[in-house]
This record gives C-alpha cells, structure tokens and sequence, in this order.
C-alpha cells in the first residue's frame, strides 16, 4: 500500500494511511521541516504549501487527496541553487522574528504572485488572511512582499 | 590578589556568577570563535547581537563566531532569558570576556615575537608587530589561555574603536528559516524517534476516573500508555498514530470535575479576593494636597494568552538512567532542577539543552512539555520521544498573563498641574517559572497530576526596582504627592506566569491613559502636559522625536472617525524608553493605521533588532489591546484555538515607523518590552481622540465601543 506524492518535482512512494494529514507525511517521512505546525486546525497557515499552483494548509489536506497533485513546499522555490526572489527579499528586509510563521507565509505570497504579479495592498493583505504572525512582524513582511512583487515583475 | 579578595570583586553581567573565561570563550586552532552563551533566542536576535559583541571585542570577522547551543552540561548559568536583560547580563559578560581573552592572546604574541605590547596590532586574528612578523590567534591558542578567572581588567572597546556593534547586522539565523531548513526544536529528529500526546484534563480541578487503556495500547502503532494518577500519555511510532490515539483517548476517558473558576472574566473579581498589601512608593500626602479638581478613574485588563504560533515541544530520550531534554526552555537550568526533582534523579542525571522554539513572550508551554517528554521516554527506555502539546493543549493550559485591575487617583491645581497622584493595582504574582528549589513542589504542570502529586510552585513577583505586578506602577514623572500601594492577590484560579512585560502593560496603560484625563481635565495637549512634569532629558527626547515624526499638532482634535493618541514608560523605570503615538480610525471596528515610537536603549547592539522588537511589541500590544481576553466559565477554560482567540490578522495590521535614538557611550538598557505598555495607552487615548470616549477595559472590543457610545 503506497501512494505516490510529487513533491517539489519529484515523486515520492509514501507507506502511510491515507487520511494522514500531508503535513505530517512531508515533514517525517520526507524529511521537508518547512511546512510548520500551527494548530492542525487549518486556522493558522504556519503549513501552508503549494498544491496545483493554489495555497493549502498541508496539515487540512489527506494523504489520498493531494496524490497525483503537484506539491510546493518552501524547500522547492529556490531554482539552480539560486534563492526565490520573495526569499531574497525576507533576508534584505530582515522580516522575521522567531520566523516560524514565515515559511507559509511565503508559500501564501508566492501563490499569489503566481497569479496575480501586480497585487494591490489589499490584496497582499488578504492573501495572508490565513497566515498569523503572532511575534507582530506584520508590516515588514508586507513590505518585503511588495519588494519581491516588484523584482519579480522586473525579470529580476 | 588573595582567592578570597578576587572572589569577592563584582565581575560585570553574568560573569559575576560565572567567573571563568572558558566557561564562555574558546579559540579554536580552525580559525573560528565559539562563545558558550546562557541566553538563548527567542526571536529577539540576542544570538546574533551576541555575535556581533563577541566579534567586535575579539577583533575577529564576525563569520568566525559560533554561538553554542546553551546546555547544562557546559553553558554558563544565565538563569532565565527574560526580562530584556540578555544585552546587559550576557552582551556584558561576553564583552568583558571577549577584551580580556584579546590581551592574554596579545601578550603570548608579545612574548613569542619577543616584542613589547605597544608594537603590536590585531586585524581578524592576525598579531602584527611593527618590524613585519607576525602570528595568529588560531596557533596561539590552546586549553590553557583562558583557563582562568576574569578579571575584567580588559577596557571593552570605546564608540570610536566600534564597527560591529551599533550596526544592523543581519540576523544570522533568517536564511535557514526562509529556505525551510530545520531551525527549531519541533524540526529535531533522531534515529529511532518515536512520538508521544499527552492526554491533558478537561479543566484545572478534573481527576481521572477511568480510562480503558488496553483500548489504547491496541490502537496502530501505539508502543506505550502511560498512566499515572491523573497524568495519561501515548507513545506512538508515526505522529499521527499518537494524535489518533489522543482523539480516542479524549473520547473514552471519564473525568470528575469541579467549579474552580471564577464566576466572571471580568478583571473586577479580584477586588473581592484577599490581598496582601504594600504601599511600593509614598511622597507627601496625597489626599490633604489642596487641588482645584480631583479625578478617579478604573481600569483593567483580561488574562491574556501567549499564544505561541508553535505550540511548545520537547524531545526527550531515557537511558543507562540519564535523561536528556531537548527544550525550547527560556531557563535550562531551573528546568533542570525541576525535572531531576519530579523525575526522582540526581541532577547529574539530568542533561537540559536548548534548541529554540517559536516565540514564546514569556512562560509558556515550553518547561510543562519538557517535563511530558521525560515521563514518556521514560516509559520506552532507550528511544527517544518527541512529544508536541496540541493548539488546545496550548491555549488550555499555558500559564497566562494575569488579569489586573488598577485604580487611579489625581488632583490637578488651579494651573493645570497635577499636585496628588494614587496607584493602587490588584493582580496575583506575576512569575511561576519553576525554579528547581525541590521540596515537594514544580513548577512543570503533569508534576501536579502525578499519582503522588507534586504542589504547583506559588505565583513569585520579581521584586522591585524591576518589579512584577508592580512592575512600572511608579510613575517616572514627578509629583510633589503620590502613592503607588500594590494589592497582591493570593488565591490563583487561573494559571497565571510572566507575560511580556508583566505588570508593566496594565500599570503603564493606567497611568498613561490617566494622564491624558488629566491633561483633558486641564485643557492641556497630551505631550505639554507630560513634559511638564518629566524632568529625565531621556524620557523627554523621545516623547519630542515621537512627536516630532508622526506630525504631533498641539491640541489637535479628531474628527470623529480618525485621532491620535500618545503612550510613554521607561519600562521597569531602568531599562529602554519608550514613547509611542498611534492613529485609529473608528468604523465598524477600531482599526490602528498607523503607528509611530521612539525608542533610547541607551548603546544599541543592533539598531535594526530594537527597530524589529519595537515594532513587533507594538503590533502585539495593539493585537492585545483590541483583541484579546482568555475565555472561560466557572469550570473550564473555554479558550481553545484561534477561532476562540483571534489575533491581529494581516488585514487589520498598521504600518509602523521606529526611530531609534542610539546612545553609544552609554550602557545598553533591555529594550524587548518596552512598547507593550505605551502602545495600550496610546490607542485609549487615540479613540479619545477620535471618539470622545474613555475606554477603560481592554479589549476594546466593537461591543465596548458602541456601549461607551450609547452611555
């Protein structure tokens, strides 16, 4: 009894039930400790990963349903060993405090940016209505989406 | 110098009580530093201000510095990372260490290049003597250099000799945690982990009364259930075999419960309770100062949760009779001393290291959950457990911030100027951290479940200057009467410990919206009137570069939707000053847009962490402010996960402008908590402002607002 995951563009054999929350299977079984527990409740977006180019919270996501999906997790956004521009820019504007929140909430903003790569404020805002910052690291992660938001749409 | 008269002399920091260099420096022949530092990180960026100080002092490249994981088996006894004290306990312990290892290291070169002290000069570890040779740090260096007592003889490096610190290095930790790398104690895995839940019960006052545990131990993958008096635990091999067997769990067991809580969440309940009383501050007297107006005012705060975005998480493994602990723990040592106590063994046996966790803001989870993992490893002897606390085991039993009423009383003259000043504060303790003193007593929370329980220790307040309900009850301004009386609150219904700035945000939010009734009573601007009477230039200079950055206009008004308000403390009236304007707008909720502080920390380490803590406490407090109160009936704490206990959400957050005032000849001030006090008062004054209402109970929530409205 397997099932197959493609995660970050590889495919996995998983030998666990099928109503197993993704993110525990992401994180012990293929080892990925970026999507992060919050509250298994789906309320706080601390697992927030990539499935088919929208954000989900992995820990509100079965096994059996994100099988034959395409999966991104925060470890599959750096390309050819080159940090993803929303990465860079959480480093350039030093937006963490513990950083626990912060891996979802980039997989949040990437989301979004794949859709939509010149988000208004609101919009930003509202893409992150799921994701909490408890440590208040708000207004740098805004600013530090809006940083991304526009070297990406540079080509940058 | 005598042992005795060496042992006696004050040793700045924490190298008063850990007196050896090696306790906290190492060179090492790789070319690399490793400073053994007893605070740990917290999301505040101490490691990296620590690396910064080390690096500076060492003349080394700041790449060079490692900080080691604190543990109890070789870390220095920092106590407890709390208080914002790491700069001026552990930065300065780490910065006298630091010089003084530069001169043993410069007088070895001096001896081995045969040439006198003032030839030499050092750039990144390198000794150069004026003729041209030189010799490394790396080869100097071996077991012997530091193996000594410090003197602290070594002059720390003056402002103009500085390039690291007061700089905004960045934080040395935020690319592995934007990358997903395993960062924190909830990523720790070892070879044959297997994962524990513990079954918590449904209120404080419930016992156990029968739980089929065979039931359990033939759910999938169960390895162990422990069970000991009303403590009840699984081990599992895969985490979500443990969380299913949690589910069951909580569906089978039965509990005896009982009415322990109070029989409202209103703060006022705790002017009914029996107090200990003690007048903290007395000046003249108060009530025969003639005055022109007299007014008195209420004010509250609800228990309020950490809220940790992680719940807490520990990693524990048994075997050949030592335990080890894996904790995001803010104090290893006094854990340690808790857990050897509880678990029965020597404290030998017991191995504590940290491993950081997600923000904490004071006691959380994090001691209680390292005490689950040790009871369950001890069950599986030899494979390690990871137990990780459920969001309900969080929000139900953390120990949160305690509720507080404060009432105040003033007098103004026929000028406005305010002549008596009373404070009187009702609050349990502020602190029941364990503190290992044995006796029967923890402070770990299964400790009190146990078959042979344990007493849960009693609610300590930190004593003054620094204080804990009382902490920043004394007013910083200057009245030629006052009385500031502490009512210390004995029974404890809720479980209560150390929140972010402790008494400091109910005390500050009193006296702050106080003083702007007071200035409205006398016709006076808000900043006039506190500058008025506030003669400490500090405190002055950030209330004017506050005021001067958000645009302060004397004696503006709102404009029924939109106003400004301003909040000022100097937190434990010794450490940071902090001044904070904020500006809300009243629609159907209370919103704040926008926010503006200034903060004098005296030497900053790290300008951009006090900026990132400053506006982090601000965000927070507002998020407290307008938000936040712990919810529960007379028998269970009804708080049970973020739908219960909504946050600041992204929407809602304001934008936040810092201005550090950076002091570099004077000594650096704890600066993590500075705003949590100010940021509450300033938005009472700002929907004053706004509104022409005085909301006195927080949160403010839309209820409070329309109901202030209507009466």
């Amino acid at each position: 009894m397997g099932i197959t995951l493609e995660v970050n563009g590889r495919k996995h054999e998983v030998a666990a039930e099928p109503e197993t929350p993704l993110l525990y299977v992401l994180r012990n079984d293929l080892k990925l400790k970026g999507a992060r527990f919050g509250c298994g409740l789906g309320q706080c977006g601390a697992c927030t990963v990539i499935v088919d180019g929208r954000a989900v919270p992995s820990c509100d996501l079965p096994l059996s349903a994100a099988a034959g999906k395409r999966i991104t997790t925060i470890e599959g956004l750096a390309a050819d060993g080159k940090l993803h521009p929303l990465q860079q820019a959480f480093i350039a504007e030093q937006a963490a405090q513990c950083g626990y929140c912060v891996s979802g909430i980039i997989m949040s903003a990437a989301a979004l940016l794949g859709s939509n790569p010149d988000p208004t404020e609101e919009e930003i805002r509202a893409a992150l209505k799921g994701n909490l910052c408890r440590c208040g690291t708000h207004h740098r992660i805004l600013r530090a989406i809006r940083r991304a938001a526009g070297e990406m749409r540079k080509g940058t | 110098m005598t042992d005795r008269q060496s042992a006696a002399r004050r040793l700045p920091g924490s190298l008063d009580t850990n007196r050896r260099l090696d306790r906290w420096l190492r060179i090492n022949r790789d070319g690399t530093v490793t400073a053994f530092p007893g605070k740990v990180e917290i999301g505040q960026g101490i490691l990296t201000a620590l690396a910064q100080i080390v690096a500076e002092e060492l003349d080394v490249a700041l790449e060079r510095v490692r900080l080691a994981p604190t543990d109890t088996s070789y870390s220095p006894d920092e106590g407890v990372t709390s208080g914002s004290r790491s700069i001026q306990e552990g930065g300065v312990a780490l910065r006298h260490a630091a010089a003084e290892a530069r001169e043993l290291l410069l007088a070895r070169a001096a001896a081995k290049l045969g040439v006198s002290l003032e030839q030499l000069s050092v750039a990144d570890g390198v000794i150069t003597a004026r003729g041209g040779a030189s010799v490394t740090y790396w080869e100097l260096a071996d077991e012997s250099l530091l193996a000594r007592e410090a003197s602290a003889d070594a002059a720390p490096k003056p402002p103009s000799q500085r390039s690291l610190v007061g700089t905004a290095v960045p934080r040395r930790d935020i690319p592995a945690k934007v990358t997903g790398a395993p960062s924190y104690v909830q990523d720790l895995e070892l070879p044959g982990m297997l994962h524990g839940r513990v079954l918590r019960p449904p209120s404080y006052g419930a016992r156990l009364a029968g739980l089929d545990e065979p039931e359990l131990r033939a759910l999938p993958g169960v390895v162990a259930v422990v069970r000991d008096g009303s403590f009840v635990g699984v081990v599992a091999e895969r985490e979500e075999q443990a969380v299913r067997a949690l589910a069951r769990a909580r569906r089978i067991a039965r509990w005896e419960e009982s009415e322990t809580l109070p029989a409202t969440t209103d703060p006022r309940f705790l002017l009914g309770e029996q107090t200990e009383d003690e007048v903290i501050s007395r000046k003249g007297d108060p009530a025969a100062a003639p005055a022109a107006k007299r007014l008195e005012a209420e004010y509250t705060r609800p228990y309020i949760a950490h809220a940790s975005l992680a719940p807490s998480c520990a990693v524990a493994i048994f075997e050949a009779g030592r335990y080890t602990v894996w904790t995001h723990s803010q104090g290893v040592f006094p854990l340690r001393r808790d857990l050897a106590h509880v678990l029965g063994v020597e404290e030998e046996r017991v191995a504590v290291i940290h491993a950081e966790g997600a923000g904490c803001y004071g006691h959380n989870g994090a001691d209680d959950v390292a005490l689950d993992a040790a009871l369950l490893a001890r069950a599986v002897a030899g494979r390690p457990v990871r137990v990780q606390w459920m969001r309900e085991d969080e929000f139900m039993w953390e120990p949160y911030g305690p509720a507080m009423v404060v009432r105040m009383s003033g007098a103004l003259d026929a000028q406005g100027n305010i002549v008596a000043w009373t404070h009187d504060l009702w609050s349990n303790g502020h602190s029941t951290r364990p503190s290992g003193r044995g006796g029967g007593v923890a402070g770990t929370l299964a400790a009190r479940h146990l078959e042979r329980p344990f007493t849960p220790q009693a609610t300590g307040n930190p004593p003054l200057p620094g204080g804990g309900s009382h902490r920043n009850a004394i007013p910083l301004y200057e009245f030629p009467n006052q009385r500031v009386t502490n009512h210390l609150v004995k029974r404890t219904p809720l479980r209560v410990s150390a929140l972010r700035s402790l008494g400091g945000n109910a005390n500050v939010f009193a006296i702050e919206s106080f003083m702007d009734e007071l200035a409205h009573a006398a016709g006076a601007d808000p900043v006039e009137f506190r500058l008025r009477h506030l003669r400490d230039p500090r405190a002055r200079a950030v209330i004017e570069t506050v005021a001067r950055q958000a645009g302060w206009r004397a004696g503006e008004k709102g404009d029924g939707v939109r106003g400004r308000g301003i909040g000022f403390a100097r937190y434990k009236n010794l450490a940071c000053y902090v001044a904070v304007i904020v500006e809300v707008e009243a629609g159907n909720e209370i919103t704040v847009r926008r926010a503006w502080a200034a903060i004098d920390a005296g030497m900053a380490v790290n300008p951009d962490g006090l900026k990132n803590q400053t506006e982090g406490g601000i965000i927070q407090t507002v998020s407290w402010t307008l938000k936040e109160a712990v919810r529960y009936d007379r028998t269970r704490i009804l708080t049970r996960s973020w739908d219960d206990y909504p946050i600041l959400a992204f929407p809602e957050a304001p934008e936040v402008e810092v201005t550090v005032i950076d002091r570099p000849e004077e000594p650096p001030l704890g600066a993590g908590e500075g705003a949590q006090g100010p940021t509450a008062a300033a938005i009472a004054n700002a929907i004053h402002n706004a509104l022409g209402v005085r909301l006195r109970d927080m949160p403010f929530t839309r209820e409070k607002v329309v109901a202030a409205l209507a009466g």
